[in-house]
Formats: C-alpha cells, sequence, structure tokens
C-alpha cells in the first residue's frame, strides 16, 4: 500500500505534506511542531505541555474556547499532545470546512500573543494540574509515566525530566514564559503542516500560501545539547516503588538505537515477537504457561534522537510473589538474547506490522499525522510509504543480533511497583523478627 | 488584558478574514443488503472498497443480562473463553492462526450481546473467516483456560478497587439501580460469583445461546454481498440450533430520592464525581432530542458542564455528561475527577447545570453547535470498515429501521430548542439524583454532606 504524497517548503521555511483520498468528504488537518518537553529551561518542567493548552485560549482573532467552538460547530474533531520531542495539533473536518481549519492554525501560530492573559494562563495552570492529578497522582502505577524516563536517561538528559510537570514549575510559569516560548519555537520553520483527504491540490496550495506565507520565519533557536548515550546502560538499573496498588507490576526498559535506524526496525519485530497480541513469547509464557502475569505488553517510545527506549510490562497475578513474576519475565529476555527468534516468529511479526499499518491508513487524521511524523524527523514524508518494507526487510538473524547487543544484563532497567500494604506489613513484621533473629535484612 | 510582551512584529500582521464554508460535498452511509440464510442466520452487507480490508462483527443474543441469577459474569467469560480452544486446534495454535494472517479475532459481552469480530486484509478472508467461524461455533472451553480466565477476572477486580475512576462506575451503578436489577452488578461478575462459575455452566451457556437463529452477522469491507454471502454459508452453513427468548434485564431504580454516596479513597487527591439517575432505552422516540440535549449539558468540549467545572473554575481536566444507551433504560451520569478541596463545589455547579437546562430554554447558538456537530462529524465517525460494522451492529441490536443512518442528520437537524427542554424536563430529575463520591473522606465528606443532598452512605471499597 503506497499514499499519494506531495510536499514542498515555503519561503519561511513551513514544510507542507499534501496527500489526497477522495474517497469520502473528510480532511484532516496537522502541525507538528518540533518542539517537546526536552526543550524546556531547568525550573520550567511541564511547560510545553502548559503552552500546548495556551494555544486553545484564542489569538487574535479567536475568542477563548472559540477555537473548539469553531471547529465543532464545522463538524470537526480536534485536540492536541505533547511529547519529549514534539507537539502536534490536529483537527478533521468535513471537507467543505478546510479554509476554517488552515485559517485557525495560522491565526494562532501568526497572532497567539494578543490573546494571552494571565487568568488564562492560571486557569490552565489549574486544569493541567488536574490534569496531573488524574494521570499520574491518583492513578495506580500513574508515576511510571515520569519513573521510567527519570530511571533510563541521564538527569542531565533532556529526555529525563517530567512532562507533565511538577507542581513547584507550573506555578513558576509566567505570561513572560509563554511569550518567549512561542517567538522561539512556534515559527514556521520550525513547523511540518500536514493535509491529507478529500482536497483539490491547487485549492490547498493557494490556501496554504495565502494564510502562511505572510508569517515571518523565527530566529535562531537554542540547539538541543548532544543526545548521544552509549549503546547500554552499562548495568542494571532498579527502582521498587510502594505505590497504592492491589496486584505488583512490572516494567523493564531497555536502551536501544533511536526510531529510523535498522537497529529500531529490529526491535520493532522483536517487541512483536516478544509481546504484541496473544500469540507472543510473553503472553504465552507468562500468562498462558506460567500464570504469574494477568497481562503482558511490549512497545518502545519511537524517540528519534540519540537513543529510544524498549519497555516490557507485565501485570502481576495476585497470588505471585513480584521477585517470581520478575525472574519470569528476565528467564524469557535471556532465552531471546541467547537463543534468537524463529523464521515463523518473524513472519508473524511481519503479518501483524503489516496488517496495522493498511489500518491505520483508514483514517485522514492518523494518516496526516504519520505524514507530520516522518517530515518532522527525518525530513522526509515519503518515508511513510517506505515502513512496511522496512519492517519486512528485518530477518531472524536481524533480530537475534539486536537481542545480543541490547537485551543483555548489562543493560536492563527494572521499575517495580509492589503494594503499599504489604511493604508497611513486611517492614513492621521485620522488626519482629529483627528482635529474635538476625536474618531480618532481606525484608 | 494585552501581554505587553508580544511579539510586535508578528501582531501587526493583518489577518485575513475568517473563511466561510465552502459547498459541502455529499456523503451517504455504506448501502447495505440484508439477507437471510437458510438456517436462520441474518446477513448485512455494506461493501466498501476504499481499502483492502474486512469487518465482520457476529452479534448474538449472550450479553450480561442473560447471565442466570448467582451466576453473573458467566456471559462475558463465555465470551472470552471462545478463542481459548476449538474442537481443531488449542488456545496457542489458533492465535498463532489468526496472527499469521495479521488478522485480529476478539470475542466480548456488553450488557446487550456478544459479539465476536474479525478484521483482516481481503487477500486472507477466506483462512480467517474460517477461523472466525470455528471460534464462534466449535469452541471446547477446556477447563484449565477455563479457570485461568476466572483467575484473570479476580485480578481485575482487585485492580479495580485501587482505581477511582472504576471504582466509581461499579458504585454508581449500585447507586441508581435496584438491588434485584442486573445493572446493578459488574457486567463481569463479582468475587462473590466469579469463582463459582463452570466450565459445564461456559458450555451449556454457549450451547443455548450461541444459534443462528439469534445471531446477526455484519460484513463490511472490500467484499461484495454476493462474495459475502458465498463465504459464510461455506463456513456457517451447517450451523443450526434455534435459540430461547430473548433475555432482558430489568431497569428498575434503586432509590426515587436523592442520595449521597461516599466511596473510602484515603489519600486521594482528586475526588471521582458521578451525578445521575435512570436514563431510558435506545429505542426511545426521544433519542434525537436527548443526544443533542445532552452534547449541550455535557457532551461537547463547549458544553455548559465542561466550561463550567474545567474552563471557568480550573477544577478539573474534564468533565462531561451522557447517557448510556442499552437496550433497557441505562444511566445518565454528569461525570469528572476534580480537585479534592473543590469536590463539594463542583457537585454545586453541576446540580446548577441539571437545574438550568430544564428551566431555561438554551440559547440558539448552543443549539445550533450541538446539532451542526452532530450532523457534521457524521462521517468521520465510520472512516473504519470496523466502525461500520459496529454501527451496523447497533442498527440489529437497538431495533433501529434500515434507515437510519441516511435520517440520522436531518432528524439531529430538526430538533428544536422546545424540543431540548421538553426533553431535560421529561428526563432529567433532580429530585432523584444520586450524588456519588469516591474520594478522601478527610478532605470531602463534612463539605459534601453540607450540601445537604438527601441522606449519605459512606463505603469502604471491598479490599483483596
Amino acid at each position: 500500500m503506497r499514499i499519494p504524497i506531495e510536499s514542498y517548503t515555503l519561503a519561511n521555511g513551513l514544510r507542507v505534506v499534501l496527500s489526497e483520498d477522495r474517497t469520502a468528504p473528510i480532511v484532516a488537518v496537522n502541525l507538528w511542531y518540533h518542539v517537546g518537553s526536552a526543550n524546556e529551561r531547568a525550573g520550567r518542567t511541564g511547560f510545553a505541555h502548559l503552552f500546548e493548552h495556551m494555544l486553545f485560549q484564542g489569538s487574535a482573532n479567536v475568542g477563548a474556547n472559540e477555537h473548539f467552538e469553531l471547529v465543532q460547530r464545522a463538524g470537526g474533531t480536534l485536540n492536541g499532545s505533547t511529547w519529549l520531542d514534539r507537539t502536534n495539533y490536529y483537527e478533521t473536518v468535513p471537507s467543505n470546512q478546510l479554509a476554517l481549519a488552515l485559517w485557525l492554525e495560522a491565526d494562532r501560530m501568526a497572532r497567539l500573543l494578543p490573546a494571552m492573559t494571565q487568568q488564562k494562563l492560571d486557569t490552565q495552570r489549574d486544569v493541567v494540574k488536574n490534569e496531573r492529578r488524574w494521570s499520574v497522582d491518583n492513578q495506580p502505577y500513574g508515576t511510571w509515566w515520569e519513573k521510567l524516563p527519570a530511571l533510563c536517561f541521564p538527569p542531565e538528559h533532556p529526555f529525563h525530566h517530567s512532562l507533565i510537570g511538577s507542581f513547584e514549575d507550573l506555578d513558576a510559569a509566567s505570561l513572560e514564559d509563554v511569550a518567549g516560548f512561542f517567538a522561539t519555537y512556534y515559527v514556521p520553520d520550525n513547523a511540518v503542516l500536514t493535509i491529507a483527504g478529500d482536497f483539490d491540490p491547487a485549492e490547498a496550495r493557494r490556501l496554504v500560501d495565502e494564510l502562511f506565507a505572510p508569517i515571518p520565519r523565527g530566529g535562531e533557536r537554542p540547539p538541543l545539547p548532544d543526545m548521544t548515550l552509549p549503546p547500554t546502560f552499562g548495568g542494571a538499573r532498579r527502582e521498587v516503588v510502594p505505590d497504592d496498588v492491589m496486584l505488583s507490576r512490572v516494567f523493564l526498559a531497555f536502551r536501544i538505537p533511536p526510531a529510523g535506524t535498522p537497529g529500531h526496525y529490529a526491535a520493532g519485530v522483536c517487541a512483536a515477537i516478544l509481546g504484541m497480541r496473544h500469540g507472543s513469547r510473553l503472553y504465552r509464557a507468562l500468562v498462558r504457561e506460567q500464570q504469574v502475569a494477568s497481562e503482558v505488553g511490549a512497545f518502545t517510545y519511537d524517540l528519534a534522537k540519540g537513543s529510544d527506549l524498549l519497555v516490557l510490562d507485565a501485570v502481576a497475578r495476585p497470588e505471585t510473589d513480584v521477585a517470581a513474576l520478575e525472574a519470569a519475565l528476565v528467564a524469557e529476555v535471556d532465552r531471546l538474547a541467547d537463543g534468537g527468534v524463529t523464521d515463523d516468529e518473524v513472519a508473524r511479526a511481519h503479518a501483524l506490522v503489516e496488517s496495522g499499518f493498511v489500518l491505520a491508513l483508514q483514517s485522514a487524521g492518523d494518516r496526516a499525522d504519520q505524514l507530520s511524523r516522518f517530515a518532522t524527523y527525518y525530513g522526509d514524508p515519503s518515508l511513510v510509504n517506505e515502513q512496511a518494507a522496512r519492517y519486512a526487510a528485518v530477518t531472524a538473524a536481524d533480530v537475534a543480533a539486536f537481542a545480543r547487543a541490547h537485551l543483555g544484563a548489562d543493560n536492563r532497567a527494572f521499575l517495580v511497583y509492589v503494594p503499599k500494604e504489604s511493604v508497611e506489613r513486611r517492614a513492621s513484621s521485620a522488626e519482629h523478627d529483627a528482635v529474635a533473629a538476625s536474618t531480618a535484612a532481606e525484608a | 488584558m494585552t501581554n505587553p510582551t508580544l511579539d510586535a512584529r508578528r501582531s501587526a500582521l493583518d489577518a485575513p478574514p475568517r473563511p466561510p464554508a465552502a459547498a459541502p460535498r455529499p456523503y451517504h452511509f455504506p448501502r447495505f443488503e440484508r439477507r437471510t440464510l437458510p438456517n436462520g442466520l441474518r446477513l448485512v452487507v455494506a461493501p466498501v472498497h476504499k481499502l483492502p480490508l474486512v469487518s465482520v462483527v457476529a452479534v448474538l443474543d449472550a450479553g450480561a443480562v442473560a447471565d442466570p441469577a448467582g451466576k453473573e459474569g458467566l456471559a462475558q467469560l463465555a465470551a472470552r473463553a471462545l478463542t481459548e480452544g476449538t474442537d481443531a486446534r488449542d488456545a496457542v495454535a489458533l492465535s498463532l492462526a489468526v496472527e499469521r494472517l495479521g488478522a485480529s479475532l476478539d470475542a466480548s459481552a456488553d450488557w446487550d450481546a456478544a459479539f465476536v469480530s474479525l478484521t483482516t486484509l481481503a487477500r486472507h478472508v477466506d483462512a480467517a473467516f474460517a477461523l472466525f467461524a470455528e471460534v464462534l461455533t466449535r469452541p471446547v472451553f477446556p477447563e484449565r483456560e477455563i479457570e485461568r480466565l476466572k483467575a484473570e477476572r479476580i485480578a481485575d477486580l482487585m485492580h479495580l478497587a485501587t482505581e477511582p475512576r472504576g471504582l466509581a462506575d461499579e458504585a454508581f451503578a449500585r447507586a441508581v439501580y435496584a438491588p434485584d436489577s442486573r445493572y446493578a452488578h459488574p457486567d463481569g461478575g463479582s468475587r462473590a460469583t466469579v469463582p463459582g462459575l463452570t466450565r459445564d455452566d461456559v458450555a451449556a451457556f454457549h450451547a443455548a445461546r450461541y444459534r443462528p437463529s439469534a445471531t446477526t452477522l455484519v460484513v463490511a469491507g472490500d467484499l461484495s454481498a454476493d462474495d459475502a454471502e458465498r463465504l459464510v454459508l461455506r463456513a456457517l452453513g451447517g450451523w443450526r440450533g434455534e435459540a430461547p427468548p430473548r433475555a432482558a434485564a430489568r431497569d428498575a431504580e434503586a432509590s426515587a430520592e436523592r442520595r449521597t454516596h461516599l466511596v473510602v479513597k484515603r489519600d486521594a487527591q482528586q475526588s471521582e464525581l458521578r451525578v445521575g439517575h435512570l436514563g431510558v432505552p435506545r429505542a426511545h422516540p426521544d433519542y434525537f432530542p436527548l443526544v443533542v440535549m445532552n452534547a449541550i449539558l455535557g457532551g461537547l468540549f463547549n458544553s455548559r458542564v465542561n466550561l463550567n467545572l474545567r474552563e471557568v473554575h480550573g477544577y478539573t481536566y474534564g468533565a462531561h455528561s451522557g447517557f448510556d444507551w442499552r437496550v433497557q433504560a441505562g444511566p445518565f451520569v454528569v461525570a469528572s475527577a476534580v480537585q479534592s478541596e473543590h469536590t463539594a463545589a463542583a457537585a454545586r455547579e453541576v446540580l446548577l447545570e441539571v437545574d438550568r437546562i430544564r428551566a431555561e430554554p438554551v440559547l440558539p447558538e448552543e443549539l445550533s453547535l450541538a446539532t451542526s456537530y452532530l450532523d457534521g462529524v457524521f462521517p468521520i465517525r465510520y472512516e473504519t470498515t470496523s466502525a461500520i460494522a459496529g454501527a451496523l451492529a447497533n442498527l440489529t441490536l437497538f431495533g433501529l429501521p434500515d434507515d437510519y443512518f441516511d435520517a440520522y442528520r436531518a432528524r439531529v437537524r430538526a430538533v428544536t430548542v422546545e424540543d431540548v427542554q421538553r426533553v431535560a424536563r421529561a428526563h432529567l430529575a433532580p429530585e432523584r439524583l444520586q450524588l456519588l463520591v469516591v474520594g478522601d473522606p478527610d478532605a470531602v465528606r463534612a463539605p459534601v454532606e453540607a450540601l445537604g443532598f438527601g441522606p449519605i452512605s459512606v463505603t469502604e471499597p471491598e479490599q483483596g
């Protein structure tokens, strides 16, 4: 499956990607700004994401909350999201509303600041704090979102700190920060605009030119520090988190090559063999055969700079001791690192990856987001059409080589959640035991 | 107030005027055909040739409302157990056979039905559909896998005891429905019922309820109606059996008066808030005005409840309202996770919004936002073959007419300000609202009690 792709760059540096599909009267508009939490300065964790909220607070010609109102009134869906190294904004609208979606995106790229007020910032600060409570603090295991990157990236690395941010840093964010971040990063030469779906290419080019070409390019942006890290952690890392949970859970992370490299395609196939669906090794061994886990999974962060992470995730059955779960997980990793994989397992992974690509092409919004992704990270949206072939080219030998290099004992980070009550129980029984015996040190 | 540090260079740009909408291109929900096979199996086929994909959904009268008393959770267990082995291959071989095709084959049950779903590349549809038919009609329910699935359900329930959202939804169901209603108890069964379910229960439930005469098969995707019929006849033509009468839940209310329910979650930084009561069945004639009314109240980002709690007060990351549409009356609920110290204030705002939408006509621009959104977003909901198949499955499940999708947009646009107020008054009942909070009693109990919202009950979730 290949999709049609046209791309070009405006004089101000804005990269534009067009992908036509006239099967339904629907069009997706998708903007990636190449800025994320990695670009935050010290003392401002969470700012990139808070800023994303501010982009829905209006611009010179759009009132507070009017962005949502206009898109929904047009019959569209919309949202935005912030990630470690990018922020995206997107709408899917009936195709006769393409001009409105582009106009809204252009107005906030060109003229956000006149709409910014202290009151809007204060309200969104409260909203974001409640988002943090909802997704992190008041959710079982919710802190894994910030604990895992903190465990896997060194303290000075741009991916180390919290994406959602601390309450203290959110409190410190000011309107001056908003103005500075906007002027630095929300500029056409730091963005990709993708239009996918039902549109006339000539008309789309005319609209993009009219609305975006007058926006001046930005100045110099502070470069991210060198994000290169050694290929492995160079040892095992471990953090144990007593949490308000009933079931223990183990995250096991490995440092792997960044997205877009041959090693990363091998990692993707390896992840599918280990943890994708019920035919995967972890599901078969941990859930079905040994029954030490109730759920397992494997995923990559798909970071394109420096290095990426492959993560295995297993939730313990109630009666399973967390050490037994961890041992079972490690045994499967060792088996793969030592023995490699079969051609049949690789073929299964290829089939799942291939159908996954075709399924993702169904939605105009998903298409547009993938095009923006490849244009942002690699400067080439047509790589979307190469992905299935790149995964299909991965052989059992490639997976084995990847596993030998990256799944070893020197490259494992364990983030282990255990029920708080059991820790308290063990701690108190350990105190009693210590009186009678000297073997309490392990408790 | 304008920020003085704004970038003068960029703000000086003249903005082009907001562009008007162009003429809309027509959209039709995919045409579909109905056929009935000799064994009574009903077939609905919607050819969609956008991509080489096919989705299939079997809708069976085997949802949680069909659970025998004392065996709550059986319908979900039976559905999940379908993919745990057939007379031709064990669970692992089955998973591998499906996944080698790149296909997905899942079985689940909600309140009103069980669903067996397949999505596959069109070039593998013969092989994938053969596996689908095998799972549907020839499962063997190995004892070991049944026991494992039961243990996993118990693990889920233990997890739920620490998960505020799930805890709130479950406790809210108990607050709304009478104890003898199936809807009052978790659809997947509880710690009281799941351990007692047996392999024989599952096999008997399957034998009784997975019958062609009570099954509709929906096919959507890159396949003609004739090809679909040939495929289904080949794999399911020999399937036989009459189903028992359709099961139904008793949708009786727990309480005809206001009550406050506090579920204890110590040290919670947020409270999960639920406010609502019994709603109406899906086939109710007020469905369209209710959907529009709900969009204005809490169904959209710019709805009253979300703008109030999130954008005006900053109490929450989000708030919404909704009717849970079922064959019988599902709940109506306003839901949010709010900062603990603002729990009572947030609840008060929700109650005010429920009162307001009954007391005053909505503004014409609120109505037009809701109707133009629901009208315009209609095609965007059906971009995928599985979404189209799911929509057609609902048509069957809720007994909606075949022109339902073609009429949908006009019926939304026809809703008036008067309709909205009429259905708000008819179907929102402030005097019967149940207020449920999952939160830290030290922070929320006194202020919530001070609301004076009926008698309060305080419960600790079941642990372990």
